[in-house]
């Protein structure tokens, strides 16, 4: 098709079209040539100070050149900050690697345990001669990342057995299994953080304290795995009952049947809402801030507080912002194709 | 009766109830200890037990509040704005956030190729980043507007200034009819109408535009799930386009979009507390100071909670019963 044709068949195919077209441009015509304006043609970029961002009036790019350490990593011990940036790309990799459906091996699990210790020991040090750093230093990108992958790791065979309740015939633990889920599908995830971070000082013995990242970790996974919960407890349902009875007849157990007929294939069902969950609990990790730990955002609002350059917040957040579509944007195009991907075999 | 050699020990029913009992003594034992544990802890720190502390004086102040209050009030009253505060600000939003959304998605739909590309960059740039960060950016924005001198005026009656957002309101107390207030700035104030604080604004806005993304694309699936015979049907039949869009799609993807969206409800109250992070005055944020000054975060902390189960519990069921009065009826 040559373009005026196309121009035709998708902008101006009717006179509700074309009004809406005009509309657009007029609009994109108001919008663009400013934001460009200010982004590109006016802004700062490289080193500097506020003064340099306010001279050249546009957008104050300055900041990321002279801030990104302290909104990357926190309050992490600057000269230690090879540190959390190792294993950041330690667990992008991996990441990169379990997208490929090639390297859905068992040896995948072990290579993620193997990872979360490396990364462990990284980020803490204190063996092999790295310098220990307390988790109350933990901060910016690397703490949204283990809050979130761990929150998700730990979610997940709890929310299973929360699925399994569920679904289970004795009366007892479907109860506690429905009366789980709705109410923590009923409260807001602040609530629950902040629930784990002033009540759980109190449900423990006198005298031992936890920590500050464990608590909202805690909070984190007990909130998620309500969710997960009712992603598994879809798949579960999709199964045929032929195939739990198939598990009876051939005299397997419960958790035989469950765990070598069931769920392999309800769990394969429900990946794209489980990755959709894990979107979820990606964005939510910033709801820490709230409860002052110093993961991505709140890391951001640090480096913004510097009353010198408050005023360029608009940038600051931009960046972040571009942090956390990078990786959710991610996640959602990997589980559409995923989606795709599985149900080839199905046609 | 059959002969059970290995006795009841290894009948199902007598299994469920073994495990039941022992599942059930876990989480009771679990709870026990937690609670045993709480109350040796209160009683080292000093701090009382029991709501008895709702009736006593507040003694803080709350910058906006629908009902009268002030600092000589009761803790109850004062949490009672904190939820009046929860439920505008949500129900405000739900109204916004379905019409944005709804508009959004349709856009998304459209066969116009620039209005779907604006509409899909609207969803994917909002959707993927999280709603706190887009709170501090539309409080920030907010609060760095020009004073009431210089107010924007984008349209007659609308005044944006860091004092927050001023529209026209109605007025009842003239007969029967309201009449419309428009405000009007007199020196450095504004003079009638409605004035929404730069938190409230932001908090809105926030919800909102967050929120739309979600709903179109719930909007978009329910109306592709509509096949396009039918369509092709309700044309052949001679309808016209308003027409086929009221009596046989929508009713059609509503079926769909109903459940989805009565969560995407929920989202907006159960977000709502993020309040907290930039200063308005919700039940969580309420709650929090009365935690912070009686220590009785049990009890603060469960009646927050039992509030927002409640709130969550009615609005499914008034969307369950939209939902069964959309329900296709089959025989």
């Amino acid at each position: 098709m040559n373009p005026s044709s196309w121009i035709k068949a998708n902008l101006f195919n009717s006179p509700v079209n074309s009004l809406l077209t005009v509309l657009a441009l007029a609009l994109l015509g108001q919008v663009v040539p400013p934001l460009v304006d200010w982004a590109v043609v006016r802004a700062s970029w490289g080193p500097g100070d506020p003064e340099t961002c306010r001279r050249a009036g546009g957008a104050c790019w300055t900041l990321l050149t002279e801030k990104h350490r302290l909104m990357l990593f926190g309050v992490y011990p600057y000269d230690q900050h090879w540190r959390p940036l190792l294993a950041m790309a330690l667990f992008v990799a991996l990441l990169a690697v379990s997208a490929n459906r090639r390297f859905w091996r068992p040896w995948l699990g072990g290579a993620w345990l193997l990872t979360v210790v490396v990364i462990g020991i990284l980020m803490w040090g204190g063996v092999l001669g790295l310098v220990p750093v307390e988790t109350s230093q933990w901060g910016g990108l690397p703490l949204t990342l283990v809050i979130a992958v761990l929150a998700i790791a730990m979610a997940f065979p709890f929310s299973i057995l929360l699925a399994l309740g569920r679904r289970s015939e004795l009366p007892a633990i479907k109860a506690l299994s429905v009366g789980y889920i709705e109410l923590v599908r009923g409260v807001p995830l602040v609530s629950v953080l902040f629930m784990a971070s002033v009540m759980f000082p109190l449900f423990l013995p006198e005298g031992i304290t936890i920590d500050k990242v464990l608590r909202a970790l805690v909070g984190m996974t007990l909130f998620t795995a309500a969710y997960l919960a009712e992603a598994v407890r879809g798949g579960l349902q999709a199964i045929p009952k032929g195939q739990f009875e198939a598990a009876d007849a051939l005299g397997l157990s419960y958790w035989q049947g469950m765990r070598l007929i069931v769920l392999p294939q309800a769990l394969r069902l429900v990946i794209p809402p489980i990755v959709n969950q894990f979107i979820t609990c990606f964005k939510d990790t910033s709801l820490v801030t709230i409860v002052g730990l110093y993961d991505l955002l709140a890391a951001t609002k640090a480096a913004l507080n510097d009353p010198g350059w408050r005023p360029f917040f608009v940038e600051g957040y931009l960046a972040a912002a571009a942090v956390y579509f990078c990786f959710c944007f991610f996640m959602s195009r990997y589980s559409q194709w995923l989606e795709r991907e599985l149900a080839k075999g199905t046609r | 009766m059959a002969a059970a050699p290995a006795g009841f020990w290894s009948s199902t029913r007598f299994r469920g109830v073994l495990y039941q009992v022992m599942v059930v003594a876990a989480v009771v034992a679990l709870g026990g200890w937690l609670v045993h544990n709480t109350l040796v802890n209160l009683e080292i720190r000093g701090i009382a037990t029991g709501f008895g502390f709702l009736a006593r004086e507040a003694g803080f102040g709350i910058s906006e509040s629908w009902i009268s209050y002030s600092p000589a009030d009761s803790y109850a009253r004062a949490l009672v704005v904190g939820l009046l505060n929860t439920m505008v600000v949500s129900a405000i939003g739900i109204v916004l956030a379905t019409v944005l959304g709804t508009v959004v998605g349709v856009a998304r739909l459209s066969g116009n190729w620039l209005v779907g590309k604006l509409a899909t960059l609207y969803v994917e740039a909002l959707r993927n980043v999280p709603l706190l960060l887009q709170l501090f950016v539309w409080y920030g924005v907010l609060t760095a507007l020009p004073g009431a001198r210089q107010a924007l005026h984008p349209l007659p009656g609308i005044f944006l200034s860091n004092r927050g957002l001023v529209i026209p309101s109605l007025d009842w107390s003239q007969g029967w009819l309201p009449a419309m207030e428009i405000p009007r700035l007199v020196g450095f104030n504004f003079i009638g109408g409605l004035t929404l604080s730069p938190e409230f604004a932001a908090l809105l806005a926030g919800l909102t535009i967050y929120t739309a993304a979600f709903i179109a694309e719930i909007v978009r699936a329910g109306i592709l799930a509509v096949p396009k015979g039918q369509t092709e049907a309700a044309l052949s039949l001679g309808l016209s386009r308003g027409q086929i869009l009221r009596l046989v799609v929508l009713p059609q993807a509503l079926r769909v979009i109903i459940p989805p969206l009565t969560s995407q409800y929920l989202n907006i109250a159960k977000n709502s507390p993020l309040a907290i992070a930039i200063g308005y005055p919700d039940l969580v944020a309420v709650s929090n100071t009365a935690i912070n000054q009686t220590g009785q975060a049990v009890e603060g902390v469960a009646l927050v909670m039992a509030v927002f189960l409640g709130l969550s519990l009615t609005l499914s069921a008034l969307m369950n019963w939209y939902n069964k009065r959309v329900a296709l009826v089959t025989r």
